[in-house]
């Protein structure tokens, strides 16, 4: 492809696109929808199903992903990236359907765990082979000087799918019936079984339109030449020259580049929602504007990275993140913090009711008390206790649950906090297809930019929200202090990446 | 710059061991702490995990210390030759 032509690159983009957003979606789902999962397939009462469930949530995001881009990458350098990423799709979309389809454990038993275990591997081995697939086309598509903005329109799919998949599961929540209380119910039901057999329809129509695609230019001209590799996976990481790229684009580039992403799109949910308490719906909605709002970014930063270079905008967004995590964190904390709040104490309800024990005098007491704040926050604290009716037995400590509902003010403070960490996002994550591409190799590409794109991603990044809740009990005074992970990582990264990587535009890579 | 590099590699082959020190202390007294299944696979997968990760850490400090990376290829006459130089 020359400097200039751009004809039929809107179809590859539209194509490429499509499924890798088809892709995140369904790896999104699972994550999203992993609690009630864990109550329709892995019951805390079976202590293997339990583990079970470790395994899947742990396994396939940050085991199998790196796998899969060795297996495809391999596969996408041998035999072709189109269908490649054709398999990888076909591979997705599939274990996604079935796990819609799979009967809850109560029906058959432990078969079920055993079943969503293997799918969800197999949902992680294809996304470990997409990602690299798409990008690799894409680019090879692409006119030789607008590679950072083509393939940033790749970039945009990981956040559209995950907020394509917070969008259904938010829909489906209310609307499987009139009553919301009821509507909640049947998706926790059987309801969230639609989002993933959806899944279904979005990838045969994803299939039908990349069967349709050619494959790339510049891999076709390799092969019929018969200069493609032999064996990709020597090539990319037993040769000296090569795997000195690979651990440079893993330590200068992706490492942290994941950090970011999944602090500013995972962790900080989380931590609306775990540690500021703010209710289910509004902590993701917070995120689905901020998405929204955050999302032509990635294009903008993409096509300045084909002025500018890639180098210094990944590496000023890491800077960005390492140096204002803290504060952004700290300020979505003091938005809901009642503490800096008036309180209109008239409007506050306070409601008692006592269940008593089947079978025993004791009673189970549970005390709602909603407090409403000047700015319109509303903080709803349910504690629950049991009241014991024998003389001298005391009664245990209650289990207390906050949900804050904001007011207007500080909900759309929050959607710009938000938003500013999703911008830091598309800063390391729109131009880093195109320097990942223009580092390898045509015959080597796939394999070699795949694995430290996952190993950045799964391992570095997707490892983001447990290491950093861990840090929160272990370090139990600071609310923030999950965040020394993203940025030790991010900062190592960021010096790495400044001093070794070359902010160079090279229109000839490759060619 | 080169000087620069070769020094900080130095600085990565010193920090991968004591990432894994940190790694595997932090394992043992958080196992010791509560000895359930789910923190030793939780610690067990990131040591798994981590473990061949550092090592490559160590190894981009070596490759920056003898100077591998003063000239990062350019053109693409230099990344078809990767073939050439097997480790």
């Amino acid at each position: 492809m020359n400097n200039t032509e751009t004809k039929g690159i809107w179809k590859v983009i539209g194509a490429s696109s499509l499924g890798t957003l088809i892709e995140w979606y369904d790896f999104y789902i699972f994550g999203s929808l992993a609690t009630v999962i864990a109550s329709q397939f892995f019951p805390k009462t079976d202590p293997t199903a339990a583990l079970l469930s470790t395994l899947a949530t742990f396994a396939a995001g940050f085991i199998v992903r790196p796998f899969g881009a060795l297996v495809f990458g391999r596969l996408g350098d041998l035999i072709g990236r189109k269908y490649t990423f054709l398999l990888t799709l076909v591979l997705m979309g599939g274990s996604t359907f079935f796990i819609g389809c799979i009967p809850s454990y109560e029906k058959i038993g432990f078969l079920a765990p055993i079943l969503v275990l293997v799918l969800r591997l197999i949902q992680g081995l294809a996304l470990g082979g997409e990602y690299g697939g798409a990008a690799t086309y894409v680019a090879e598509h692409s006119p030789i000087t607008r590679r950072g903005y083509f393939t940033s329109w790749i970039q945009t799919t990981a956040t559209l799918g995950l907020f394509i998949s917070l969008g259904v599961i938010l829909v489906t929540r209310h609307a499987l019936d009139p009553d919301p209380a009821k509507s909640i119910a049947k998706f926790m039901d059987w309801g969230w079984r639609i989002p993933f057999l959806l899944s279904a329809v979005l990838v045969i129509v994803s299939v039908y339109i990349r069967l349709k695609m050619k494959e790339s230019p510049i891999f076709t001209k390799l092969k019929s030449e018969g200069k493609t590799s032999i064996n990709p996976l020597k090539e990319s990481f037993a040769h000296k020259a090569n795997l000195k790229m690979v651990l440079l684009a893993l330590f200068g580039a992706t490492m942290g580049q994941g950090v970011v992403w999944y602090t500013g799109q995972f962790y900080a949910q989380s931590f609306i929602e775990n540690v500021c308490k703010v209710d289910f719906d509004q902590s993701r909605t917070i995120l689905i504007w901020a998405i929204l709002f955050g999302t032509p970014f990635f294009v903008v930063f993409g096509a300045w990275s084909d002025k500018i270079g890639r180098k210094w905008i990944m590496i000023i967004g890491m800077l960005l993140a390492v140096v204002s995590y803290k504060y952004l964190f700290s300020e979505l904390l003091n938005t809901v913090d009642v503490k800096n709040k008036v309180e209109v104490l008239e409007k506050k309800e306070v409601k008692t009711t006592l269940t008593a024990v089947a079978g025993s005098t004791d009673s189970i007491r549970k005390v709602i008390t909603k407090s409403f704040y000047a700015d319109g926050l509303k903080v709803t604290e349910a504690k629950t206790d049991t009241l014991y009716a024998a003389q001298g037995k005391k009664t245990l400590k209650p289990e207390v649950k906050l949900s804050k509902t904001m007011g207007d003010g500080d909900y759309w403070r929050m959607v710009f906090l938000v938003w500013i960490m999703i911008v830091y996002v598309t800063m390391v994550y729109g131009p880093i297809a195109a320097f990942l591409v223009e580092l390898f190799p045509t015959k080597i590409r796939y394999t070699s930019m795949s694995l430290p794109y996952h190993i950045g991603n799964g391992v570095f990044g997707g490892l983001t929200p447990f290491i950093a809740t861990l840090f929160t009990t272990i370090y139990t005074n600071d609310k923030t202090v999950g965040l020394t992970y993203p940025i030790v990582v991010a900062a190592v990264c960021m010096v790495i990446g400044a001093v070794y990587i070359q902010n160079r535009v090279d229109p000839e890579v490759n060619l | 710059m080169n000087a620069i590099k070769k020094y900080l590699g130095i600085v990565w082959v010193i920090l991968g061991p004591l990432v894994i020190y940190y790694l595997i202390a932090t394992a043992q007294s958080e196992i010791a702490k509560k000895p359930v299944i789910d923190t030793k696979i939780q610690w067990s997968v990131f040591i798994v995990v981590f473990y061949p990760i550092v090592i490559g850490f160590i190894l981009f400090g070596l490759y920056a210390l003898e100077g591998n990376y003063d000239h990062i290829p350019a053109s693409s006459e230099e990344l078809d030759d990767y073939e050439a130089k097997p480790l």
